[in-house]
């Protein structure tokens, strides 16, 4: 089973990188830029076929080492 | 008084740490994180550096080493322990400590010093401290920047869990003295038993007037008392 996980910032949580990208952006000319997040990209392969067991792992991967709860938010993804 | 310093690969403050140490007759060992079982001390040493490249997050990575389930023991059981840097950053991983320390607010790497004010001199690091003496350490740091929700700063301040502020040389804490963009200028900050400091200044670079200064040796004079 192929996973995907973005890990990004809360809302309240000041992202430096991702306002630099957007002033940048900016510069370049793209007036419409409105907000830019960055974050982190995860693909996970596991060898579990049962859907419901996979959650329950992937969910304590992200809980307990992707992420940092206390300053970011986690989306997962199931592949096919 | 016997200690422990924590070596992971990508420490790079940790025989700093340990001059320091033996210079105030503090009997220290350094221990590889690969290691399963921590030597009978009373203090870790968690060092600053750059502890697994700072891969994921800072100190994340370190914070799920072999040796750390028995610090956390250690810390639970009241034994203590100090994190410099990214030391602080590692316990902040481990959740023995509140909060996060996120890139400074400005994306550079700072290496300098500041002033610090002592808030709490009530606990086994700090006693040897005036109450609100301002002192000068360095810091060296990228992610230093703390963080907490509001609830989670209101209740540090109020139990006067903040060890350490930046503050500019007559003691003001105001937004122009804060390096990095910490919450409230926060620098360093206690557990509710006070048997855990976190801090990002280096108190082990400033144990000698010929190495520009003696402002750190007072907190070794501190854990020797205790």
């Amino acid at each position: 089973m192929k996973i995907s996980i973005t890990v990004t910032f809360k809302e309240d949580v000041l992202d430096p990188q991702g306002k630099v990208v957007k002033q940048t952006l900016k510069n370049m000319g793209y007036n419409n830029i409105e907000n830019v997040r960055q974050g982190k990209y995860f693909e996970i392969e596991l060898n579990e076929n049962d859907r419901k067991k996979s959650e329950k792992i992937i969910d304590d991967i992200c809980k307990n080492l992707l992420s940092n709860t206390v300053i970011e938010n986690y989306k997962i993804n199931y592949n096919k | 008084m016997k200690s422990s310093v924590i070596v992971f690969p990508g420490s790079n403050c940790d025989r700093d740490i340990k001059v320091a140490l033996e210079k105030f007759q503090i009997k220290n060992q350094m221990v590889w994180h690969n290691e399963t079982n921590l030597p009978k001390c009373d203090l870790v040493v968690l060092p600053g550096g750059f502890s697994y490249g700072d891969y994921l997050r800072t100190g994340c990575i370190a914070s799920k080493s072999r040796i750390i389930n028995d610090v956390i023991e250690h810390g639970k059981k009241g034994g203590l322990i100090l994190g410099i840097c990214n030391g602080f950053q590692i316990l902040i991983e481990t959740g023995l400590l509140p909060g996060a320390l996120l890139r400074n607010k400005k994306l550079r790497f700072l290496s300098k010093n500041v002033f610090l004010k002592v808030l709490n001199t009530n606990n086994s690091f700090c006693s040897n401290y005036k109450s609100k003496e301002i002192i000068e350490l360095t810091i060296a740091h990228n992610e230093g920047n703390y963080f907490g929700s509001k609830d989670l700063i209101k209740r540090l301040e109020e139990n006067n869990l903040v060890a350490f502020k930046y503050c500019d040389i007559n003691g003001d804490i105001e937004e122009k003295s804060n390096p990095n963009g910490s919450l409230n200028n926060i620098a360093g900050i206690l557990n509710e038993k006070k048997n855990i400091l976190g801090m990002m200044p280096h108190p082990e670079r400033l144990i000698d007037p010929l190495l520009s200064g003696e402002d750190g040796s007072l907190l070794f004079k501190s854990l020797l008392k205790s």
